[in-house]
């Protein structure tokens, strides 16, 4: 879907983006994560010509977006940013629909869209459509910018910290709403944070920028699990790596079918982290499991969690 | 029981009174406000000024013409009001256009030049300006109006300046982000939001030049500076008073007035 190619990138005579090579695949949830300074929003900025390359090919859809108008680009990739930029002199209505006004819409077509929209983020329509931005809550702005960003239902949706001005609940409830949205709708999603939790959880593949370039990409597990090299370790943490690990891990995958013994049931679809924690708490060495549906679905044993197999890096 | 049958007795009388509710509200909403009181003081002042002879002749005995006579009130606000509003006009037009021009990423270079130039024109004494226009232009209003126009131009390209400056640059990024055009990012934002500012520029320019168009008459362009000028040239204080007493008026009233449209223009409650 989007491939760099060489990308380099100076600004004030220091390299921003070094020789940068990454193919972002369609459908992909793809985490662009790093220190601030890193050229990570850079990167994602190059992708609909905010910012411009020096040297390299940038394709999107097998063309180079240089052949591109940067307005025709920019109106097939879905924008949001972490102050939301909403335009505070327009209605939420108005907002979401930047876009498929700019793409001249019938005014009838954009009004359903909207109010699609504001439903699949949980705000009622005939409440919501004629508030003001200010009028809202920080997580409710923030929904509002990413319904703006999807409004005109684009191929990619390019995400700039969207999240990180929001309190932990409300960035919670995005990230769910996020992942949901990318499961229902297979679109292609480029998302820039620094937060490492928040690329563990959304992302389907992590990228690590360092100082403009990409220092590993690989799958959140095997991040964690095989990280490459120093820096990786440093970024992820190094002394709860381990707790990351188990929290990508569903309890159930790993329990023995066994009939349910007497003791603590952990709740549907827990992660290992929370097995882990629970039996921890409670000093027991197993603990029963359940499938999605709720049913029992067998016995997770301490010794299974911490067996030689399948640790970190091993 | 009693209270719902009052609540049941009191329901038809609203509505055998909602044809009278509005006038008696508008004319409430009316009597209640001060920019209406205000401008029929304007009005009752120069109405009244020439039939206050007695008056003035009893404040200012020594006086032998206690009221300007030479023109009615009535003409000289109106020529004063003319030449503000044209000048003031120019000075907007030029001022906004000379603003956004700078603001742009094409024009930012011009900048200080623009800044220069209006200061310039700022810190010149109308009064020079008028006695450096008289010569090239010759007397009456026009010497008056370019003056008035230099002068006015500053707190327009300031506000105007201030408030593109004032539009969050995230804001102005999403927009380009959207993909709204550099254009369609100016008129349907950057302006919108900029007009509170904007406003209050050429609010400052108006008042400005309020003050200064009296200053015009003595270049002969007829003000209600007349007065005041004749006044002072002939010890006539009552003159001078009666001017004076107007052009605030005015002043007061044009300001009142901005502030209600200001009022409307903000977007942010």
């Amino acid at each position: 879907m989007i491939r760099f190619e060489h990308i380099c990138k100076s600004y004030k005579g220091a390299r921003v983006v070094d020789d940068l090579n990454l193919h972002i695949a369609r459908g992909e949830l793809l985490v662009l994560i790093g220190a601030s300074g890193s050229g990570k929003s850079t990167i994602l900025k190059m992708i609909n010509r905010l910012e411009p390359h020096d040297s390299g090919r940038i394709l999107f859809d097998g063309r180079e977006i240089q052949s591109f108008k940067p307005r025709d680009l920019r109106l097939r990739m879905g924008y949001a940013i972490q102050s939301v930029g909403l335009f505070p002199h327009w209605t939420v209505a108005r907002n979401i629909a930047t876009v498929p006004n700019l793409l001249g819409w019938p005014a009838a077509k954009i009004g359903k869209r909207v109010d699609a929209l504001l439903t699949l983020f949980e705000l009622a329509p005939a409440q919501y459509r004629t508030r003001l931005p200010h009028q809202l809550s920080g997580g409710q702005q923030q929904r509002v910018g990413v319904a703006r960003a999807l409004a005109a239902d684009p191929d990619v949706l390019l995400m700039d910290e969207p999240f990180g001005a929001l309190d932990p609940v409300t960035r919670a409830a995005l990230q769910q709403a996020l992942k949901r949205i990318h499961r229902q709708s297979g679109k292609t999603i480029v998302l820039v944070t620094h937060d490492i939790d928040e690329a563990l959880l959304l992302a389907t593949r992590v990228v690590l920028i360092d100082q403009g370039r990409v220092v590993q990409q690989a799958t959140p597990l095997d991040l964690l699990s095989r990280p490459a090299n120093a820096t990786v370790e440093e970024f992820v943490g190094r002394s709860d790596i381990g707790i990351k690990w188990l929290s990508l891990q569903s309890a159930v995958d790993r329990a023995r079918a066994q009939p349910t013994s007497p003791g603590l049931t952990l709740a549907a679809q827990a992660s290992l982290r929370e097995a882990v924690s629970i039996m921890a708490l409670h000093h027991v060495d197993r603990i029963n499991v359940l499938d999605t549906s709720g049913q029992h679905a067998g016995v997770l044993y301490a010794a299974d969690v911490f067996a030689p197999q399948g640790t970190p890096g091993g | 029981m009693g209270k719902v049958k009052n609540a049941t007795n009191a329901q038809p009388q609203p509505t055998a009174d909602r044809a009278t509710m509005p006038i008696n509200t508008a004319l409430r909403g009316l009597l209640c406000d001060r920019l209406f009181w205000t401008v029929a003081a304007l009005l009752a002042l120069v109405l009244g000024l020439p039939a206050s002879g007695s008056l003035f002749a009893h404040l200012f005995p020594a006086l032998e013409r206690p009221v300007y006579l030479q023109e009615p009130f009535t003409q000289l606000l109106w020529q004063h009001c003319k030449l503000v509003g044209l000048s003031s006009l120019v000075a907007t037009i030029i001022g906004s256009l000379a603003g956004i021009a700078v603001t742009r990423a094409a024009g930012q270079a011009f900048k200080p030049m623009v800044d220069t130039l209006a200061t310039m024109g700022q810190t010149f004494p109308p009064v020079a300006v008028l006695a450096v226009a008289v010569p090239l232009v010759g007397f009456g209003e026009l010497p008056a109006l370019i003056a008035l126009t230099l002068y006015g131009l500053l707190p327009v390209l300031q506000g105007t300046v201030a408030g593109l400056q004032a539009v969050p640059e995230p804001m102005q990024q999403a927009a380009r982000g959207l993909g709204l055009s550099p254009w369609q990012s100016l008129w349907q934002l950057e302006v919108p939001m900029a007009l509170p500012v904007w406003l209050a520029g050429v609010r400052a320019s108006v008042i400005i030049n309020i003050g200064t168009a009296a200053i015009a008459s003595t270049v002969g362009a007829k003000t209600l500076g007349s007065p005041i000028i004749v006044g002072l040239s002939g010890f006539n204080t009552a003159y001078i008073l009666q001017g004076a007493l107007v052009v605030g008026l005015l002043a007061v009233v044009t300001d009142m007035a901005f502030e209600r449209v200001a009022s409307r223009v903000a977007w942010q409650a």
